[in-house]
């Protein structure tokens, strides 16, 4: 991703934002993100009309400190943050067909989608007054509410669909390329042994009504967040030629969408979430990647990520690096195999774990202690909680 | 709740696999076809799946019955009994 389109901005000069807040919305040619400010302040000037094109990093508002309002002198201009166009830090989103009849390739803006949703109305037969005809929330506003069809499996948006691929398969492309070439990568893979982490959630999930119960995933993620904690030398950053640990786990999640491609948007503080908290995030992470609702943020800050081939992959996986990130830890499929217990041959749910780590940063000694670490915390899985 | 016909259930699995994947036709998965694998669903979309059931139908299907309800066919037949019988 080189340039994006404002679609829409959410906020006006004068308005006052907090760190976190959505203020516009960008189409990446791939999918539309949403654009947070990571401070609080002021809305003083927007630079960027909705419809102009411009390069990633081009400051798009200027937003001045909460003191600046109340000073009436001209804002000292390092008062003023700008937002900048996002940057791309992983394989942008595609807005899959997966969930259903609203997001099916039309183009529109995430709040027009929501507000779609909402009231019921089909994305497809509303006019869209935005860039390149994208549907934004103030069509809807003149759209009745209508039934939602079921989804339509004809042609409609087909060629799109294929031009979206097209560029997410290049963009994955290009990420990846740069990734082998600038990273000196090693792998390293063991078995781990899931009989225990396997029968502890069955046991939960026994009790539990089907909206509350946790799939392996969510185990898997906590384990490989706390033993980041462990071993913090495989989670952040190489940048300006050095290794930038990260002060939080935030997680990526690789999210094959449904078509193909994947992105991997970021769990926040993973290492901090109860394992309820990590399945709920997690369920609304996959979903809102495959509806193309992810945040700038999601995107943009994952320190660790973790790719999981689920029930219907290969046994093992050996991971390219998402860059700026020093490292990638990946599940194969959860699968019987004989093991050795006490002496006696058994036949447990295990996992190949595998772990791809940046040369620059560590060692296979390293490595090899985060996987253990991971395998160690995998075996007493009720203090995953 | 009303018994559901083994036919209104394939329609009812029809309606709610659409919603997770829409470019999934029912009519080319085959009656004993392993459906994970023919619809490409994973663990997330089929807890989704059994989650849309619960919701439409209220029908709690426990962890241990996963495994009945790998083909339509299985599906069609145990959503056929839950219904029937006021104890399930």
């Amino acid at each position: 991703m080189d340039s994006g389109t404002i679609v829409e901005w959410r906020v006006h000069p004068g308005d006052t934002v907090h760190r976190g807040d959505i203020v516009a919305v960008v189409d990446t040619d791939k999918a539309d993100i949403d654009v947070e400010v990571f401070d609080d302040g002021v809305v003083e000037e927007l630079l960027v009309d909705p419809g102009v094109e411009v390069a990633v990093g081009t400051p798009l508002a200027r937003i001045t400190g909460a003191g600046a309002t109340v000073a009436p002198a001209a804002p000292a201009p390092q008062a003023a943050q700008v937002v900048e166009a996002p940057a791309e830090p992983t394989p942008v989103p595609v807005p899959s067909p997966r969930a259903g009849a609203d997001t099916d390739r039309v183009r529109a803006s995430p709040r027009a989608r929501r507000l779609a949703a909402a009231r019921g109305i089909d994305l497809h037969r509303v006019r869209g007054s935005g860039q390149r005809g994208a549907v934004v929330a103030a069509d809807l506003e003149r759209a009745p509410a209508e039934p939602v069809p079921a989804p339509a499996a004809g042609p409609s948006g087909r060629r799109s669909d294929a031009e979206r691929q097209a560029s997410m398969r290049r963009a994955i492309g290009e990420l990846m390329a740069r990734s082998k070439r600038e990273i000196p990568h090693y792998h390293l893979a063991t078995t781990v042994d899931l009989q225990t982490a396997v029968d502890w959630l069955s046991t939960v999930n026994g009790d539990r009504p089907v909206t509350e119960r946790l799939l392996p995933a969510a185990l898997l993620l906590k384990a490989v967040a706390l033993a980041a904690v462990e071993v913090p030398e495989v989670n952040g950053s190489w940048l300006d030629d050095g290794f930038q640990p990260a002060t939080a786990v935030h997680l990526g999640v690789a999210v094959a969408l449904r078509g193909g491609g994947l992105v991997a948007p970021a769990l926040h503080g993973a290492d901090t979430l109860t394992l309820d908290e990590l399945m709920a995030g997690l369920r609304d992470l996959v979903t809102r990647a495959r509806s193309g609702r992810l945040t700038g943020s999601e995107m943009a800050d994952p320190t660790l990520t973790v790719t999981n081939l689920g029930d219907q992959g290969a046994e093992e996986v050996l991971g390219v690096i998402y860059p700026p990130q020093v490292a990638l830890v990946g599940f194969g499929r959860i699968l019987e195999r004989p093991v050795a217990v006490d002496g006696m041959l058994a036949v447990h749910s295990t996992v190949r774990a595998s772990l791809a780590a940046d040369h620059r940063v560590t060692d296979g000694h390293e490595g090899s202690r985060f996987l253990a670490v991971l395998d160690r915390l995998l075996q007493t899985p009720e203090d995953l909680r | 709740m009303t018994a559901l016909t083994p036919s209104d259930a394939r329609a009812l699995l029809a309606r709610l696999l659409a919603r997770i994947a829409p470019e999934v036709d029912l009519a080319d998965i085959g009656p004993d076809e392993t459906l994970q694998e023919a619809a490409d669903l994973d663990s997330m979309d089929f807890l989704n799946l059994m989650t849309a059931v619960y919701e439409e139908i209220g029908v709690e299907v426990p962890e241990r019955d996963y495994p009945a309800l790998s083909t339509i066919d299985g599906f069609a037949v145990y959503m056929a009994a839950a219904t029937a019988d006021p104890g399930s």
